[in-house]
């Protein structure tokens, strides 16, 4: 019997503290390093979840004509500044480049032409802001496979880099540049595209000219845009703030299949 | 009347404690007492993100919203706004706009109710993945507990006689009159509460779910189907929005619930398993 008294009195002990600390402890949790290595776990969970059951090369849904959204939100940067793409821009991209390198056999620099010449592939899908919001357009663009196959990737590649023409956030020490990654699943995926053109026309500023990057089937922060280099790399570690991306270095999640 | 039913049957031999719930039941519910909680707060959160809700397959900035929480200037003011299809409502000071730390912040959900409490969406969808996972586990172990133990079948799945309206009504004017089952009839659940029971773990959760998955991107590569079956993702997250809304109604009744009929008994119940129950007749007493 006393055990049971002893027990009971632990669970209303336990409840007290536990509206004690209230909603105002909660925010203390919020910011312990230990808990928030705890809540990473549902990243892994997630991906190897979602990897299992979607399948490699399953494509992400398509839509038609009459699905695109009247208005196509531009979210982040919408006109990059700094004098460099400012001139780009002002020759209409003429001498804009990508660049193809890193842990690559031939590394490569692609004109707009000459990536418009590639085999295209033209997708009408939705995509999905982390905010929550959504928008439907058409995309057209060269599958990143075709160009990876193109340079060459060496065997101890296994990311796939992007960095941007814009700097989203400005910092002294430079770590404020858009930068997104993607592993090979996903870069050899069919609908990853880097699209120059958005619903039959030439991408615009806003929405990442002259270059963007397509990964259907994660959230809007992985669309980089303003594609100015292309690197293949080993592992993650020696990007930036090493989390493999602008939004993921501020906490976002690596994987945003959800 | 209990005086002399006291006296009749003797002292002590009144009151029995039954064995109500199982370690399984109490366990998953207390999980989901928890999970629930974050999974609200940290959803406000992320609702504040976009705090708009739209119907269809795509919507943001441009496209109509059939709800909306807003920031909006009036004169030297500013209020805050919440519409819903064509009604508008002041609800500045809530909704819209609200105080954080003295002072009047533009965002959807107040301070006090998301977590965190201050902007942060990574950090609102780290808190509300992990315990949808969690929740998602506890509610497939319950699930399968639930079928093989023959819980649902024995204590939720109401009887033919239950289900008639004139036992409906009876219970439904009970309810509405405090008045709870007591002796015998107390040892089960009755048709409302076994219904109610029903709709939330077979209906109102799974739609939670789904319409979760089906806001994401991978899932719906995965089964598109879901985006047909609710109409869309903004649909969906519409969707999402309003079945957490009738989960809040539904634990504010039955908290309503615990506290009217014996808090004290209630909360053994679900903490120990044991439920006092009064039995007239000491032989039927079947511990």
């Amino acid at each position: 019997m006393s055990r049971i008294i002893t027990r009971r009195r632990f669970l209303i002990g336990s409840t007290l503290t536990a509206s004690a600390l209230g909603l105002s402890g909660c925010d203390a949790l919020v910011e312990s390093p230990k808990v928030q290595s705890i809540l990473k776990i549902a990243e892994g969970m997630t991906m190897k979840t979602q990897r299992a059951l979607i399948g490699d090369d399953t494509l992400a849904r398509e839509f038609t004509m009459a699905d695109i959204s009247p208005t196509f939100r531009a979210n982040g940067t919408s006109m990059p500044d700094g004098a460099q793409y400012q001139d780009l821009l002002s020759r209409k991209f003429s001498t804009w480049q990508l660049e193809v390198g890193g842990l690559v056999e031939r590394p490569t620099k692609l004109s707009l032409a000459a990536l418009k010449a590639m085999p295209s592939r033209t997708q009408i899908t939705r995509h999905d802001c982390v905010e929550g919001w959504s928008a439907i357009g058409q995309w057209t663009g060269v599958p990143l496979g075709a160009v990876l196959n193109k340079v060459g990737l060496k065997p101890e590649a296994r990311y796939v880099a992007f960095h941007c023409a814009d700097e989203y956030e400005k910092t002294l020490d430079g770590s404020g540049w858009y930068y997104e990654s993607i592993d090979l699943v996903d870069a050899f995926h069919p609908q990853t595209i880097l699209a120059h053109s958005m619903n039959g026309r030439d991408l615009e500023v806003p929405h990442g000219a002259p270059l963007r990057l397509r990964v259907e089937r994660q959230l809007g922060y992985k669309q980089a845009k303003y594609l100015m280099r292309i690197e293949a790399v080993a592992d993650l570690s020696g990007l930036y703030g090493g989390n493999g991306g602008f939004w993921e270095d501020r906490g976002y999640e690596w994987y945003a299949g959800i | 009347m209990e005086n002399i039913d006291a006296l009749t049957h003797g002292i002590g031999g009144r009151r029995v404690l039954i064995r109500r719930h199982s370690l399984t039941v109490r366990l998953s519910h207390w999980l989901n007492v928890l999970c629930m909680t974050v999974l609200l707060f940290s959803g406000l959160q992320i609702f504040n993100a976009h705090p708009a809700l739209y119907w269809g397959q795509y919507g943001a900035d441009n496209d109509p919203s059939v709800l909306s929480m807003e920031a909006v200037e009036e004169g030297d003011a500013i209020k805050g706004k919440t519409r819903i299809g064509g009604l508008s409502f002041d609800t500045t000071g809530v909704l819209g706009i609200s105080n954080v730390d003295g002072e009047a912040t533009a965002r959807g959900f107040p301070a006090w109710i998301t977590l965190p409490s201050y902007q942060d969406l990574a950090t609102g969808r780290r808190w509300h993945f992990f315990f949808a996972w969690l929740f998602v586990i506890n509610g497939l172990i319950y699930m399968a507990y639930g079928v093989i133990a023959r819980h649902f079948l024995r204590d939720l799945l109401p009887a033919q006689a239950e289900l008639t309206p004139g036992n409906l009504r009876h219970e439904i004017v009970d309810h509405a009159r405090l008045r709870f089952p007591k002796g015998e009839k107390a040892r089960h659940y009755n048709a409302l509460q076994k219904l109610t029971y029903l709709f939330v773990i077979f209906l109102l959760l799974p739609v939670m779910i789904a319409t979760g998955l089906t806001m994401s991107p991978g899932f719906d590569a995965f089964a598109p189907w879901l985006i047909d079956l609710f109409g869309g993702r903004q649909s969906a997250r519409t969707l999402h929005f309003i079945t957490a809304s009738a989960l809040v109604a539904f634990v504010v009744v039955h908290v309503a619930m615990v506290l009217v009929s014996g808090l004290f008994n209630n909360m053994r119940s679900m903490i120990t398993g044991r439920y006092a129950i009064d039995i007239d007749d000491l032989t039927e007493v079947k511990p």
